[in-house]
Protein backbone atom coordinates (compact mmCIF):
# COMPACT_ATOMS: atom_id res chain seq x y z
CA UNK A 1 0.00 0.00 0.00
CA UNK A 2 1.46 3.42 -1.01
CA UNK A 3 0.17 6.73 0.18
CA UNK A 4 -0.51 9.50 -1.84
CA UNK A 5 2.66 11.90 -2.35
CA UNK A 6 1.72 14.35 -0.08
CA UNK A 7 1.73 17.48 -2.47
CA UNK A 8 -0.42 20.33 -1.82
CA UNK A 9 -2.91 19.68 -4.19
CA UNK A 10 -2.89 16.25 -2.96
CA UNK A 11 -3.50 17.47 0.76
CA UNK A 12 -6.00 19.99 0.13
CA UNK A 13 -8.06 17.84 -2.23
CA UNK A 14 -7.79 14.95 0.50
CA UNK A 15 -8.75 17.32 3.51
CA UNK A 16 -11.91 18.85 1.32
CA UNK A 17 -13.09 15.90 0.35
CA UNK A 18 -12.85 14.74 3.87
CA UNK A 19 -14.45 17.24 5.53
CA UNK A 20 -17.23 17.36 2.64
CA UNK A 21 -18.15 14.38 3.39
CA UNK A 22 -17.84 14.37 7.21
CA UNK A 23 -20.41 17.09 7.39
CA UNK A 24 -22.48 15.64 4.86
CA UNK A 25 -22.69 13.08 7.74
CA UNK A 26 -23.31 14.85 10.60
CA UNK A 27 -26.04 16.92 8.90
CA UNK A 28 -27.87 13.64 8.04
CA UNK A 29 -27.57 12.48 11.40
CA UNK A 30 -28.95 15.75 12.72
CA UNK A 31 -31.88 15.41 10.39
CA UNK A 32 -32.86 12.48 11.58
CA UNK A 33 -31.94 12.90 15.38
CA UNK A 34 -33.55 16.12 15.25
CA UNK A 35 -37.32 14.96 15.44
CA UNK A 36 -36.19 12.00 18.25
CA UNK A 37 -34.33 14.75 20.34
CA UNK A 38 -37.01 17.54 20.39
CA UNK A 39 -39.73 14.53 20.69
CA UNK A 40 -37.61 13.81 23.53
CA UNK A 41 -37.32 17.05 25.73
CA UNK A 42 -40.99 17.80 25.02
CA UNK A 43 -42.28 14.59 26.72
CA UNK A 44 -39.49 16.02 29.05
CA UNK A 45 -41.07 19.82 29.56
CA UNK A 46 -44.34 17.84 30.02
CA UNK A 47 -43.61 15.29 32.62
CA UNK A 48 -41.18 17.62 34.50
CA UNK A 49 -44.50 19.89 34.85
CA UNK A 50 -46.35 16.81 35.79
CA UNK A 51 -44.34 15.95 38.50
CA UNK A 52 -43.87 19.13 39.68
CA UNK A 53 -47.26 20.88 40.08
CA UNK A 54 -49.94 19.38 41.97
CA UNK A 55 -52.15 17.44 39.19
CA UNK A 56 -54.42 20.00 36.93
CA UNK A 57 -56.64 19.78 34.15
CA UNK A 58 -55.35 23.07 32.66
CA UNK A 59 -52.98 23.49 30.34
CA UNK A 60 -50.02 24.89 30.74
CA UNK A 61 -49.13 28.20 29.49
CA UNK A 62 -45.73 29.30 28.40
CA UNK A 63 -44.21 32.45 29.49
CA UNK A 64 -40.98 34.53 30.24
CA UNK A 65 -40.39 37.09 32.89
CA UNK A 66 -37.24 38.94 34.01
CA UNK A 67 -36.13 39.24 37.20
CA UNK A 68 -32.81 40.41 39.18
CA UNK A 69 -30.90 40.87 35.40
CA UNK A 70 -32.09 37.69 34.61
CA UNK A 71 -34.74 35.72 32.44
CA UNK A 72 -36.38 33.03 33.41
CA UNK A 73 -39.18 31.04 31.70
CA UNK A 74 -42.30 29.49 33.25
CA UNK A 75 -45.09 27.78 32.58
CA UNK A 76 -48.77 28.92 34.66
CA UNK A 77 -51.16 25.82 35.59
CA UNK A 78 -53.79 27.61 36.31
CA UNK A 79 -55.26 26.07 39.67
CA UNK A 80 -52.27 24.55 40.14
CA UNK A 81 -49.26 27.21 40.28
CA UNK A 82 -45.96 28.05 38.07
CA UNK A 83 -43.56 25.82 36.73
CA UNK A 84 -40.55 27.91 37.07
CA UNK A 85 -37.48 26.93 34.71
CA UNK A 86 -34.21 28.33 37.44
CA UNK A 87 -31.00 27.68 36.30
CA UNK A 88 -27.90 28.48 37.97
CA UNK A 89 -24.05 27.04 38.34
CA UNK A 90 -23.55 24.14 39.80
CA UNK A 91 -20.00 22.05 40.34
CA UNK A 92 -19.79 20.96 36.73
CA UNK A 93 -21.43 23.36 34.77
CA UNK A 94 -25.06 24.77 34.55
CA UNK A 95 -27.86 23.49 36.75
CA UNK A 96 -30.83 23.76 35.15
CA UNK A 97 -34.25 23.30 37.42
CA UNK A 98 -37.59 23.25 37.03
CA UNK A 99 -39.63 24.14 40.33
CA UNK A 100 -43.23 24.04 41.13
CA UNK A 101 -44.51 26.76 43.17
CA UNK A 102 -47.91 26.73 44.05
CA UNK A 103 -50.73 29.04 44.55
CA UNK A 104 -50.11 29.88 48.15
CA UNK A 105 -46.44 30.28 47.64
CA UNK A 106 -44.61 26.89 49.22
CA UNK A 107 -42.84 24.84 46.90
CA UNK A 108 -44.42 21.74 45.67
CA UNK A 109 -41.66 19.76 44.08
CA UNK A 110 -38.27 20.32 42.03
CA UNK A 111 -36.91 18.27 39.59
CA UNK A 112 -33.39 18.75 37.57
CA UNK A 113 -34.07 19.15 33.60
CA UNK A 114 -29.53 19.54 32.99
CA UNK A 115 -26.92 19.50 34.91
CA UNK A 116 -22.92 18.74 34.21
CA UNK A 117 -22.19 17.16 37.99
CA UNK A 118 -20.42 14.72 38.24
CA UNK A 119 -21.35 11.64 38.27
CA UNK A 120 -21.72 9.31 41.11
CA UNK A 121 -21.72 12.25 43.40
CA UNK A 122 -23.30 15.86 42.27
CA UNK A 123 -25.19 13.73 39.59
CA UNK A 124 -27.03 12.42 42.79
CA UNK A 125 -29.42 15.42 42.84
CA UNK A 126 -31.28 13.82 40.42
CA UNK A 127 -31.67 10.72 42.75
CA UNK A 128 -31.03 11.25 46.65
CA UNK A 129 -34.44 10.94 47.55
CA UNK A 130 -33.11 12.79 51.17
CA UNK A 131 -32.36 15.54 49.53
CA UNK A 132 -34.84 16.09 46.89
CA UNK A 133 -37.82 15.52 49.54
CA UNK A 134 -36.06 18.20 51.82
CA UNK A 135 -37.83 20.24 49.30
CA UNK A 136 -41.21 19.18 48.66
CA UNK A 137 -44.05 21.41 50.50
CA UNK A 138 -40.93 23.47 51.41
CA UNK A 139 -42.36 26.86 52.83
CA UNK A 140 -40.45 29.90 52.19
CA UNK A 141 -41.62 32.11 54.60
CA UNK A 142 -40.89 29.91 57.55
CA UNK A 143 -37.61 28.19 56.79
CA UNK A 144 -34.50 29.65 55.00
CA UNK A 145 -33.40 28.38 51.46
CA UNK A 146 -29.92 27.52 51.55
CA UNK A 147 -27.65 24.73 53.26
CA UNK A 148 -27.39 23.67 56.86
CA UNK A 149 -23.11 25.21 56.06
CA UNK A 150 -24.74 28.58 55.09
CA UNK A 151 -27.00 28.37 57.90
CA UNK A 152 -30.35 26.95 56.34
CA UNK A 153 -32.47 24.66 56.92
CA UNK A 154 -31.23 22.30 54.19
CA UNK A 155 -29.35 19.36 54.38
CA UNK A 156 -26.34 19.05 51.60
CA UNK A 157 -25.88 15.76 49.89
CA UNK A 158 -22.91 14.34 51.30
CA UNK A 159 -19.26 15.26 49.27
CA UNK A 160 -21.37 17.82 47.21
CA UNK A 161 -22.06 20.77 48.91
CA UNK A 162 -21.20 23.12 45.73
CA UNK A 163 -23.94 20.78 43.82
CA UNK A 164 -26.39 20.85 46.75
CA UNK A 165 -25.71 25.30 46.96
CA UNK A 166 -26.77 25.55 43.52
CA UNK A 167 -29.60 24.04 43.30
CA UNK A 168 -30.63 25.65 46.86
CA UNK A 169 -30.23 28.54 45.21
CA UNK A 170 -32.06 28.23 42.08
CA UNK A 171 -35.01 26.93 44.36
CA UNK A 172 -34.59 30.30 45.66
CA UNK A 173 -34.16 32.30 42.96
CA UNK A 174 -37.74 30.11 41.40
CA UNK A 175 -39.46 31.65 44.46
CA UNK A 176 -38.38 35.20 43.82
CA UNK A 177 -39.71 34.83 40.53
CA UNK A 178 -42.81 33.48 41.61
CA UNK A 179 -43.62 37.00 44.23
CA UNK A 180 -42.22 38.59 41.52
CA UNK A 181 -45.70 36.88 39.11
CA UNK A 182 -47.57 37.30 41.74
CA UNK A 183 -47.19 41.14 41.91
CA UNK A 184 -47.25 41.69 38.13
CA UNK A 185 -50.84 39.78 38.45
CA UNK A 186 -52.11 41.78 40.88
CA UNK A 187 -50.59 45.16 39.20
CA UNK A 188 -52.65 44.19 35.78
CA UNK A 189 -55.96 43.51 37.93
CA UNK B 1 -4.48 -18.39 11.32
CA UNK B 2 -7.35 -17.48 12.65
CA UNK B 3 -8.09 -14.05 13.13
CA UNK B 4 -9.34 -14.36 16.27
CA UNK B 5 -6.17 -13.55 18.00
CA UNK B 6 -7.12 -9.77 16.70
CA UNK B 7 -9.75 -9.58 19.66
CA UNK B 8 -7.79 -11.19 22.30
CA UNK B 9 -5.19 -9.47 22.11
CA UNK B 10 -7.53 -6.07 22.14
CA UNK B 11 -8.83 -7.79 25.87
CA UNK B 12 -5.63 -8.82 27.41
CA UNK B 13 -2.19 -8.10 25.68
CA UNK B 14 -3.13 -4.95 24.17
CA UNK B 15 -5.58 -4.31 27.34
CA UNK B 16 -6.08 -0.28 26.85
CA UNK B 17 -6.38 0.69 30.29
CA UNK B 18 -4.05 -2.03 32.22
CA UNK B 19 -1.39 -2.51 29.96
CA UNK B 20 -1.30 0.15 27.43
CA UNK B 21 -2.81 2.87 30.15
CA UNK B 22 -4.49 5.14 27.13
CA UNK B 23 -7.61 6.65 28.10
CA UNK B 24 -7.24 7.61 31.65
CA UNK B 25 -9.71 11.26 31.65
CA UNK B 26 -12.58 8.67 31.14
CA UNK B 27 -11.23 6.19 32.58
CA UNK B 28 -10.95 7.66 36.08
CA UNK B 29 -13.78 10.25 35.46
CA UNK B 30 -16.87 8.17 34.53
CA UNK B 31 -16.58 4.75 36.47
CA UNK B 32 -17.77 6.07 39.64
CA UNK B 33 -20.40 3.10 39.07
CA UNK B 34 -20.52 -0.04 36.92
CA UNK B 35 -23.26 1.50 34.52
CA UNK B 36 -21.52 4.41 34.29
CA UNK B 37 -18.55 2.43 33.31
CA UNK B 38 -19.97 0.03 31.26
CA UNK B 39 -22.05 3.00 29.10
CA UNK B 40 -18.54 4.63 28.86
CA UNK B 41 -17.32 1.52 27.43
CA UNK B 42 -19.87 0.94 25.02
CA UNK B 43 -20.04 4.65 23.56
CA UNK B 44 -16.07 3.85 23.12
CA UNK B 45 -16.31 1.04 21.59
CA UNK B 46 -18.84 2.28 18.64
CA UNK B 47 -16.78 4.77 17.89
CA UNK B 48 -13.12 2.88 18.02
CA UNK B 49 -15.11 0.28 15.53
CA UNK B 50 -16.88 2.72 13.13
CA UNK B 51 -13.36 4.85 12.97
CA UNK B 52 -11.14 1.58 12.39
CA UNK B 53 -13.13 0.55 9.70
CA UNK B 54 -13.57 3.83 7.61
CA UNK B 55 -9.58 4.51 8.34
CA UNK B 56 -8.39 1.54 7.36
CA UNK B 57 -10.21 2.21 3.92
CA UNK B 58 -9.26 5.96 3.38
CA UNK B 59 -5.64 4.98 4.76
CA UNK B 60 -3.82 4.05 1.67
CA UNK B 61 -5.36 7.42 -0.32
CA UNK B 62 -4.56 9.57 1.95
CA UNK B 63 -1.18 11.76 2.04
CA UNK B 64 1.10 11.12 4.95
CA UNK B 65 1.27 14.58 6.02
CA UNK B 66 -2.71 15.41 6.70
CA UNK B 67 -3.21 11.60 8.11
CA UNK B 68 -3.63 12.65 11.70
CA UNK B 69 -6.10 16.08 10.47
CA UNK B 70 -8.16 13.53 8.50
CA UNK B 71 -8.29 10.78 11.35
CA UNK B 72 -9.15 13.28 13.54
CA UNK B 73 -11.94 14.69 11.47
CA UNK B 74 -13.16 11.30 11.11
CA UNK B 75 -13.33 10.43 14.58
CA UNK B 76 -15.21 13.58 15.55
CA UNK B 77 -18.03 13.04 13.00
CA UNK B 78 -18.68 9.39 14.36
CA UNK B 79 -18.59 11.10 17.99
CA UNK B 80 -21.10 13.56 16.89
CA UNK B 81 -23.35 11.43 15.62
CA UNK B 82 -22.87 9.28 18.44
CA UNK B 83 -23.98 12.12 20.72
CA UNK B 84 -26.84 13.05 18.46
CA UNK B 85 -28.04 9.07 18.84
CA UNK B 86 -27.60 9.09 22.37
CA UNK B 87 -29.52 12.75 22.85
CA UNK B 88 -32.46 10.94 20.93
CA UNK B 89 -32.57 7.55 21.86
CA UNK B 90 -30.80 7.07 24.97
CA UNK B 91 -31.12 10.73 27.13
CA UNK B 92 -30.22 9.25 30.43
CA UNK B 93 -27.46 7.87 29.84
CA UNK B 94 -26.92 10.99 27.43
CA UNK B 95 -26.97 13.06 30.75
CA UNK B 96 -25.35 10.95 32.89
CA UNK B 97 -21.81 11.02 30.86
CA UNK B 98 -22.35 14.15 29.86
CA UNK B 99 -19.11 16.17 28.33
CA UNK B 100 -17.02 12.93 28.61
CA UNK B 101 -19.04 12.01 25.34
CA UNK B 102 -17.83 14.67 23.18
CA UNK B 103 -14.40 14.16 24.73
CA UNK B 104 -14.11 10.86 23.20
CA UNK B 105 -12.46 12.59 19.80
CA UNK B 106 -9.25 12.99 22.11
CA UNK B 107 -9.62 9.48 24.07
CA UNK B 108 -5.42 8.44 23.12
CA UNK B 109 -7.45 5.06 22.05
CA UNK B 110 -9.26 6.03 19.46
CA UNK B 111 -6.16 7.82 17.54
CA UNK B 112 -4.29 5.28 19.22
CA UNK B 113 -5.37 2.69 17.34
CA UNK B 114 -6.18 4.34 14.07
CA UNK B 115 -2.71 5.34 13.83
CA UNK B 116 -0.87 2.29 15.52
CA UNK B 117 -3.33 -0.83 13.41
CA UNK B 118 -6.08 0.45 11.18
CA UNK B 119 -3.90 2.44 8.76
CA UNK B 120 -1.80 -0.83 8.31
CA UNK B 121 -4.48 -3.64 8.30
CA UNK B 122 -7.58 -4.23 6.15
CA UNK B 123 -10.85 -3.78 7.18
CA UNK B 124 -11.74 -7.44 8.44
CA UNK B 125 -8.68 -7.05 10.73
CA UNK B 126 -9.39 -3.29 11.98
CA UNK B 127 -13.11 -4.27 12.51
CA UNK B 128 -11.65 -7.14 14.94
CA UNK B 129 -9.59 -4.73 16.62
CA UNK B 130 -12.06 -2.30 17.16
CA UNK B 131 -14.39 -4.65 18.72
CA UNK B 132 -11.28 -6.21 20.82
CA UNK B 133 -9.98 -2.98 22.60
CA UNK B 134 -13.29 -1.61 22.67
CA UNK B 135 -14.63 -5.48 24.85
CA UNK B 136 -11.01 -4.75 26.82
CA UNK B 137 -11.94 -0.92 27.41
CA UNK B 138 -15.76 -1.48 28.11
CA UNK B 139 -14.60 -4.47 30.53
CA UNK B 140 -11.46 -2.80 32.52
CA UNK B 141 -14.05 0.27 32.84
CA UNK B 142 -17.06 -1.81 34.06
CA UNK B 143 -14.51 -4.18 36.54
CA UNK B 144 -13.20 0.03 38.21
CA UNK B 145 -16.48 0.88 38.18
CA UNK B 146 -18.10 -2.21 39.93
CA UNK B 147 -14.99 -2.16 42.54
CA UNK B 148 -15.53 1.81 43.41
CA UNK B 149 -19.26 1.47 43.60
CA UNK B 150 -19.26 -1.91 45.91
CA UNK B 151 -16.82 0.15 48.44
CA UNK B 152 -17.81 3.43 47.91
CA UNK B 153 -21.96 3.12 47.46
CA UNK B 154 -22.24 -0.62 48.71
CA UNK B 155 -24.08 -1.52 45.93
CA UNK B 156 -23.37 -3.30 42.40
CA UNK B 157 -24.67 -1.94 39.16
CA UNK B 158 -27.63 0.11 40.95
CA UNK B 159 -28.22 -2.65 43.31
CA UNK B 160 -28.00 -1.13 46.91
CA UNK B 161 -26.97 -4.24 49.63
CA UNK B 162 -26.09 -1.95 52.45
CA UNK B 163 -27.60 1.17 53.67
CA UNK B 164 -26.44 4.35 53.42
CA UNK B 165 -22.44 5.41 52.19
CA UNK B 166 -19.88 3.32 51.55
CA UNK B 167 -16.50 4.25 51.58
CA UNK B 168 -16.77 7.60 49.96
CA UNK B 169 -13.54 8.18 49.08
CA UNK B 170 -13.54 5.40 46.44
CA UNK B 171 -16.54 7.43 44.51
CA UNK B 172 -14.49 10.37 44.40
CA UNK B 173 -10.88 11.04 42.53
CA UNK B 174 -8.47 9.13 45.14
CA UNK B 175 -10.18 6.07 44.78
CA UNK B 176 -10.29 6.20 40.99
CA UNK B 177 -6.18 6.05 41.19
CA UNK B 178 -6.19 3.34 44.15
CA UNK B 179 -8.47 0.90 42.07
CA UNK B 180 -7.21 1.32 38.66
CA UNK B 181 -3.54 1.10 40.88
CA UNK B 182 -4.55 -1.76 42.17
CA UNK B 183 -6.34 -3.60 39.24
CA UNK B 184 -3.07 -2.49 37.24
CA UNK B 185 -0.98 -4.78 39.58
CA UNK B 186 -3.11 -7.77 39.49
CA UNK B 187 -3.69 -7.72 35.81
CA UNK B 188 0.30 -7.68 34.87
CA UNK B 189 1.10 -9.92 37.78
CA UNK B 190 -1.38 -12.51 35.89
CA UNK B 191 -0.26 -11.69 32.66
CA UNK B 192 3.72 -12.00 34.19
CA UNK B 193 2.66 -15.35 35.08
CA UNK B 194 1.27 -16.62 31.79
Amino acid sequence: MMAAASTLKNMVLCLTLVCLICAAVVGVAYAVTKEPIDAAAQAKTTASIARVLPESDATPQEGSVRVGGTDYKYYKVDGAGYAIISTTSGFGGLLSLMVGVAEDGTVHNTTVLSHSETPGLGAKCTTDGNFISQFQGFNPAEKTLAVKKDGGDLDAITASTITSRAYALAVSNAVDVFHQLKQGGQDDE
Amino acid sequence: MSKWHFVTDGFVKNNPTFVLVLGMCPTLATTTSAINGLEMGLATMFVLILSNIVISLIAPKVPDKVRIPVYITVIATFVTVLQLLMQAYTPAAYETLGLFIPLIVVNCIVLGRAEGFANKHGVGESALDGIGVGLGFTASLTVIGLVREILGSGSAFGWKFISGDGILAFVMAPGAFLVLGFLMVLFNKYLAKK
